[in-house]
């Protein structure tokens, strides 16, 4: 079992997020995750812009910190460069579901064979809490004063939809079966999703009344409901309406991922 | 062995050749017989091939595999070549091995489809944001896009640098004959040491950093964002920047000498005609019936072969031919006064029309 202190950059600590941010949390379940069963010397850790997108960096593996969105795409050419490597992608939900959203869908669709961990704290945090395809309908956001119009979107079920091996949601208020998740998603093939329910502080919960970080966690607990069926999605499209969120498994499948058939074409 | 190619082909074979691997990119005229040889091609030699839903992911897709250790490539033309900024901008700063074709149409926007334009030639210098150096080449024939898919490969694993293939869309799609040599010029990437690596950007002392291959216990951070030689962010200390931007801009600047190839016809000639790639053609036909013009053919755009132009423009007059409104003209311009050119003309060339030899004689005063 890895410890701690190898998994991590030691050297780059203290991390740089603000008090009561979920990043730490998602740290820790993707450290308990992986520590028994993680070669460092394979791991790559990608990530693109964004406060959760440096997750990658703290990670004592080699790591890329890529542009804005495009995580996913650096993934793929790495894993198609190298299907040796253990790739896996960290980033929040601007990063992973706007600007990156049609890699995301894209990937998913190929069932490439990398593993993405989308931690969804419903906003632009590093930005100063701009809106997000994720912020919940009405919320505050910089960019949204007088409340969010839009709806947001459900990336757990859009990734189900379109072929992904492995889909299921989460949240750091539910850490153990955040890890488990992880560690389902990291030993299967074809492209893998899991998405942390994250919360964040100084960019959502001081606009919408919830700054203390209890506050956001007992939020997050009123919001969610546990699937008592793996793999059932609730209203049937990805788009979230009645505020609440599902958590569990929303795909768990073997499809042939891309390179189990890459690999048949070459025999 | 003599070979009859389309130009594209003859760049897929070229990028064989010199150790492309892997290719990811997006369909697009007059750019897309690549994709669709290197899909035939890249499997038989163990390579891999993908589509990708962008040219905004091919890129990150092969500068992904690039640190993955392989050799990669992308072709395109403008519309995907302008997506593709962001890309070259991160491939610069991460000093990351990657070719680009960029089979240039007429623009802006969706423009000409399929016809020839040279359009994009400083789009390939200064398309993306901040400071920073590049190598693009300029074929003028289908033989030259063959060598010159192979000297882009063999530049970008020497210097760490995105290379671009620059040509018009007439050059793509011509076919001749190629000669293939039997024996090719191989360049691969400087390896850093085994072991984790601390200093990861720290230069040698030719000014080129060892590459850290992806899942060989380097344990690396890369990052696009301004990073100190440990590759630690860094952001707002001005010498740290300024050594980031000197490292990949002088690696450039400095061995600029030994990146220029270029062709001098006849330069003792009163008059010298700049051009390059197609119309390149058309100057050198000029030249060979006439004794009283030249031909500077630059086969490297950038870094612009400025101190073998400037050698041989001294009191005479310069006529500047462009499939565009007025592109190298400019440097032209720069490099051809500063050194005592008595003139510079051009004969701008739009909507994918081509020089012809009576009008280009006119033009040049040789009539």
């Amino acid at each position: 079992m890895l410890s701690m202190q190898e998994f991590f950059r030691m050297d780059r600590w203290p991390n740089s997020y603000c008090p009561g941010c979920g990043n730490g949390t998602v740290m820790n379940c993707l450290y308990r995750a992986l520590r028994d069963v993680v070669d460092m010397d394979k791991l790559v850790m990608v990530g693109g812009i964004g406060c959760s997108a440096r997750i990658d960096g703290y990670v004592f593996a080699d790591a890329i910190h890529t542009t804005h969105g495009r995580a996913i795409a650096f993934a793929t050419g790495i894993k198609l460069g190298n299907p040796e490597l253990d790739v896996i992608v960290v980033g929040g939900d601007g990063d992973i579901g706007a600007i990156g959203g049609n890699h995301l869908i894209n990937a998913a669709r190929r069932n490439m064979d990398i593993l993405v961990l989308c931690v969804n704290n419903w906003i632009y945090g590093m930005t100063g809490g701009q809106v997000s395809p994720a912020t919940p309908h009405t919320g505050i956001s910089t960019t949204t004063p007088e409340g969010n119009q839009e709806y947001s979107f459900e990336f757990v079920k859009l990734v189900a939809e379109c072929g992904a091996n492995y889909a299921a949601r989460w949240s750091i208020a539910h850490p153990f079966q955040l890890i488990d998740a992880i560690k389902t998603a990291h030993q299967k093939k074809g492209f893998r999703y899991v998405e942390a329910l994250s919360i964040c502080p100084t960019g959502y919960g001081r606009n919408n009344k919830l700054a203390e970080p209890a506050q956001l966690f007992e939020y997050l607990k009123s919001k969610t409901y546990i699937l008592k069926q793996n793999g059932t999605h609730g209203s049937g499209i990805a788009v979230n309406l009645d505020g609440k969120f599902a958590l569990g498994e929303f795909a768990n499948r073997d499809r042939e991922s891309y390179l189990e058939s890459l690999k048949k074409q070459e025999v | 062995m003599r070979e009859f190619l389309l130009g594209n082909e003859a760049c897929v074979k070229g990028a064989i050749l010199a150790g492309c691997r892997f290719y990811a990119g997006y369909p697009i005229t007059p750019s897309t017989e690549i994709a669709e040889a290197m899909a035939r091609e890249l499997p038989k030699v163990g390579g891999t091939f993908i589509q990708m839903e962008d040219e905004i992911a091919s890129i990150s897709a092969c500068i992904g595999a690039s640190w993955a250790g392989v050799k990669t490539m992308s072709a395109t033309s403008g519309p995907g070549f302008s997506l593709m900024q962001e890309g070259i901008g991160y491939a610069v700063m991460t000093e990351t091995p990657v070719v680009l074709v960029n089979c240039m149409r007429g623009g802006p926007s969706t423009g000409q489809p399929t016809k020839p334009a040279q359009g994009d030639v400083y789009q390939a210098k200064y398309g993306s944001h901040g400071d920073y150096e590049i190598i693009a080449l300029s074929p003028a024939s289908v033989g030259e896009m063959f060598m010159l898919t192979i000297e882009a490969f063999n530049l970008a694993e020497q210097y760490r640098v995105p290379v671009m293939l620059l040509a018009d869309g007439e050059i793509a799609h011509m076919r001749e004959s190629v000669e293939v040599p039997e024996k090719i010029n191989i360049i691969n990437r400087k390896l850093a040491s085994p072991g984790i690596v601390k200093e990861v950007w720290k230069p040698d002392e030719d000014g080129i950093v060892p590459f850290p291959v992806f899942g060989k216990g380097h344990r690396v951070y890369i990052s696009g964002t301004t990073s100190d030689i440990y590759g630690y962010p860094s952001t707002v200390k001005p010498e740290v920047h300024e050594a980031v931007v000197k490292r990949i801009c002088d690696k450039i600047r400095k061995n600029a000498e030994k990146i220029w190839r270029y062709e001098c016809y006849k330069p003792e000639a009163d008059k010298i005609i700049f051009a390059y790639g197609l119309p390149s053609r058309t100057a050198l036909a000029v030249a060979r019936d006439t004794d009283r013009a030249g031909v500077f053919r630059p086969i490297t755009l950038w870094p612009f072969p400025e101190k073998p132009f400037g050698e041989i423009v001294a009191g005479k007059d310069v006529y500047v031919l462009e499939m565009n409104y007025g592109k190298m003209l400019y440097e032209v311009e720069r490099v051809a006064y500063k050194h005592g050119a008595k003139s510079v003309s051009f004969l701008p060339k739009l909507g994918g029309a081509i020089h012809t030899i009576k009008e280009v004689r006119k033009f040049v005063g040789v009539d």
